[in-house]
């Protein structure tokens, strides 16, 4: 070694500015319109269980770290307990107690992250994994959605009472309303056909509020954080598309076939099955299909594979939402997916160079 | 022309405004020169010079040995001050065969170079061999002997030289500039290499961040209506010479095999220049140019050099460092190595000295793989960089070669777009090295197993032939003895 602090080591010795903390802070960034639109909408309440959620996740996962014997600092500053914690608050009733925020947490990064390896070993998407673990334990407290009570507007509820909404658990009569979803459910199973109780919805028959296919478009409906404002989710996804943090073809796929299937469908028999526009603007659609199901870890690395996976989630969630018992299915739509997403790596390998797609050597052949 | 559509690749920064516009000029003579008996890919050279001998310019100082070789020649005149060892270009530092040279000043060529008047009238094979007699070497990095590949005619049906000048690596601006001030020569040395290929057709690629190489080599090929000029899209590895030949012609070469499987062959234009002054005046290779470029260098510029010359003597001709560099390296960002040392020679494959700063080496700590996919969409090669990255993580070599290891082109792609900087090249070069060195004990116990399969096999034989004789023996002395007592009897 002479005058030269060169290290042994390989190539290359150039490197792009991309890092996982950037990425990381970019999907926070698109989530931020739509968070803090959906926050002023549903008031205090959901501004403290939101804080408590990611709250939880950031301390849960510094624990687990110390535990773990792994670098703290750097770890716990890459973002995704922050993205965790914050995908997990989009998905709750924005007026459910703090202990659901923690439980989630608990749910989402010790158990279904760190147990796994950390960062890069979960096979399954945290947020969703304690969505739906929550949503069996507490079916009751997980559905209560509330109509919107923009900040500072009469009959919002004030910080004293927002405290014990969240804190004290004191859910205030009369206002909670059923999602869009929720109430086609259920007036199907009363043997109310579905193009006639969609309209009832928008008429708003027994409901304090009544949305229309704009406001469920808006957001200005009852709803989880995610849930509303497919608008703005639908910006915020397509900014990371620009960035190039994800590509089209996850979204495009669930959001394709969602669409076909229920449109189809529909078609078919307009008592029973909702059209496909309305799947694709109620429930968490463009929260799954553009921040949930683009996951990193959990989704198919090739694109062959995610074409495959969007597809998938979409048929699944409608599956779901159509005959199983509960009125939404992306979080278990993308929990099943997940969990074949290391056979659908196996088989959309891309073919390598100079091979065919079994792997053997091209033929030879001389073109003059 | 049309162009094809390859896979992957990636745009990192060129940098190429740092040197490109420097003229090519010539170092001074230095006051040493370490000239190496190994610049290229094949078996070393041995030394044909002994201590105190007087060389001319362009004297052999070593022999090429075997088929895959090349002579060393002296760069410049001088005195030879000795034949030993000294510190290689090389990433390892280790000492390799090397013959030192003090010029004496006069930069006199020998009395027995002499080019030739027409060497389109020479035969295919004179060509190759006056091409391999010079030394000349694949000049744009690879080293391989380049008489060896004008060979290629015999063995394949061959019909497209391709030249690469796409210079695709960051920074270096050699060839660029060669093409831009020596158009003619490269031009007539291409088209020589085309002669003896035997081939009819020449395509010139050149990447789009150097127009003016590309308007002067489309003027100085104008007479010529077999030569085309491709213009390539600026993206690494556009110059990975499989990938060229596909963005060229759209056909792919078989994983295992040589462009020439496809009738191409591949050829740099630094390479054609060579060829141009073995041909035309006889001079065989002993200087090369070299960009001198990277943030801490205090002059970036375009430097003919004699090989030999010690990379602290081209340092200093370019002002030195403005700050300590974080890395020294020999080649260009993506696939060049880092250089131990500052004493080393330069070699006829040194295409670059690049002295970066920690701001461009960009260099972090590593974080777990996210799958984020990126290294996927970067690799040319259709690989699944952090699969193999995995498997060799676990130990699991096998499983990484089934992936497609050994058909990883090392890039380093995939590495450059990391997000979580992990070092993928390192995995992959530690996992190449293991199943090689593994593969060699593998030969070496299966050769081993033979020997002692033959020398059981001899001893057998030997036992036998002794048993046999031993058994003749006692049936000749039975005969005998039964004889006697006949005899003795009757």
């Amino acid at each position: 070694m002479s005058d030269v602090a060169s290290i042994l080591q390989s190539g290359p010795f150039a490197h792009s500015t991309n890092t996982v903390q950037r990425t990381m802070f970019l999907v926070l960034l698109a989530l931020t319109p739509a968070t803090l639109f959906n926050l002023y909408l549903f008031g205090w309440p959901s501004i403290f269980l939101f804080a408590v959620t990611i709250g939880s996740c950031v301390v849960l996962e510094g624990i687990a770290l110390l535990l773990g014997g792994r670098p703290l600092m750097r770890t716990l500053t890459d973002g995704s307990a922050i993205l965790t914690g914050w995908l997990l608050a989009m998905t709750l009733p924005p007026w459910a107690p703090w202990w659901i925020g923690m439980l989630g947490a608990v749910f989402a990064i010790l158990l279904s992250k760190q147990a796994f390896g950390g960062l890069g070993q979960n096979l399954f998407n945290p947020a969703m994994v304690a969505r739906v673990a929550l949503l069996v334990s507490f079916p009751v407290v997980m559905t209560a959605w509330i109509a919107p009570h923009p900040l500072f507007t009469d009959g919002a509820p004030d910080i004293t009472q927002s405290i014990a909404i969240t804190f004290g658990g004191e859910m205030p009569d009369g206002v909670t309303a059923a999602t869009a979803l929720g109430y086609v459910k259920t007036e199907l199973s009363r043997g109310i056909p579905v193009s006639q109780s969609l309209i009832e919805y928008g008429r708003g028959s027994n409901l304090t509020y009544t949305p229309d296919l704009m406001d469920l478009a808006t957001g200005y409906k009852p709803g989880s954080l995610g849930e509303t404002s497919a608008i703005l989710i639908l910006l915020g996804g397509l900014y990371l598309i620009r960035k190039r943090i994800i590509t089209w073809h996850i979204p495009a796929m669930v959001l394709g076939t969602l669409f076909i299937i229920g449109t189809a469908f529909n078609l078919l028999d307009s008592s029973r099955f909702a059209p496909g526009l309305f799947h694709v603007f109620s429930g968490a659609t463009f929260l799954g299909a553009f921040f949930i199901a683009t996951d990193y870890v959990t989704s198919p690395v090739s694109i062959r594979g995610q074409i495959v996976f969007g597809i998938g989630i979409g048929l699944l969630t409608w599956v779901i939402r159509t005959f199983a018992g509960y009125p939404e299915g992306m979080a278990f739509a993308v929990l099943l997916m997940n969990s074949l997403t290391p056979i659908i790596d196996q088989y959309t390998r891309p073919r390598l160079f100079g091979r065919t797609s079994k792997g053997e050597p091209l033929p030879i052949k001389v073109q003059a | 022309m049309q162009l094809f559509n390859i896979r992957g690749g990636v745009h990192p920064d060129d940098c190429k405004q740092l040197a490109a516009h420097q003229p090519i000029e010539t170092l001074p003579l230095p006051a040493l020169l370490h000239i190496p008996l190994q610049q290229h890919i094949g078996a070393p050279a041995s030394p044909a010079v002994r201590r105190g001998q007087r060389v001319a310019k362009g004297d052999l100082i070593a022999n090429g040995q075997g088929a895959i070789s090349a002579p060393v020649h002296a760069p410049t005149s001088g005195r030879i001050v000795g034949v030993g060892s000294y510190p290689a270009h090389h990433a390892s530092g280790l000492s390799v065969p090397t013959v030192t040279l003090q010029p004496d000043g006069e930069d006199r060529w020998a009395d027995s170079i002499k080019g030739v008047a027409d060497p389109f009238a020479l035969e295919p094979d004179d060509i190759a061999a006056r091409v391999g007699a010079a030394g000349i070497v694949g000049l744009g990095g690879a080293t391989f002997p380049a008489a060896v590949k004008l060979n290629l005619r015999k063995k394949y049906q061959l019909h497209t030289l391709v030249i690469n000048g796409a210079e695709c690596e960051p920074y270096l601006t050699c060839d660029d500039r060669l093409m831009r001030e020596q158009a003619d020569a490269v031009i007539d040395g291409i088209r020589i290499m085309a002669y003896a290929l035997g081939v009819t057709r020449i395509i010139i690629a050149i990447e789009n961040n150097k127009p003016e190489a590309q308007a002067a080599m489309t003027v100085a090929a104008s007479q010529h209506s077999n030569i085309q000029i491709a213009h390539l899209p600026t993206r690494y590895p556009m110059g990975s010479e499989k990938h060229l030949v596909q963005a060229l012609t759209g056909q792919e070469t078989p994983a295992r095999g040589l462009t020439a499987d496809i009738g191409v062959v591949v050829h740099n234009p630094a390479t054609a220049f060579a060829v141009h002054e073995a041909l035309r005046f006889g001079y065989p290779l002993v200087a090369r140019v070299v960009t001198v470029s990277g943030g801490a260098i205090q002059q970036p510029r375009n430097v003919r050099v004699l090989l030999g010359t010690r990379v602290q003597d081209l340092l200093n001709y370019c002002g030195g460092f403005t700050v300590q560099p974080t890395q020294l390296l020999s080649g260009g960002p993506m696939m060049g190595q880092p250089l131990p040392s500052t004493r080393v020679p330069m070699v006829k494959g040194s295409n670059g000295v690049l002295a970066l700063t920690a701001t461009e080496v960009n260099t972090q700590p590593s974080m777990p793989c996210i799958r984020c996919g990126s290294c996927i969409q970067a690799c040319p090669c259709g690989l699944v960089p952090l699969d193999l990255a995995a498997h060799t993580r676990a130990g699991e070599l096998e499983g990484a070669v089934k992936l497609g290891l050994l058909d990883c082109i090392g890039c380093g792609s995939c590495a450059y777009v990391c997000p979580s900087h992990l070092p993928l090249v390192q995995f992959f070069n530690y996992a190449k090295g293991e199943m090689a060195a593994r593969g060699r004990a593998k030969q070496k116990q299966t050769e081993t197993k033979r020997l002692i399969e033959q020398r059981t096999a001899r001893i057998e034989a030997i036992q036998q032939a002794k048993r046999e004789a031993m058994a003749a023996r006692k049936r000749e002395a039975d005969a005998k003895k039964k004889a006697a007592a006949a005899s003795a009897s009757s």
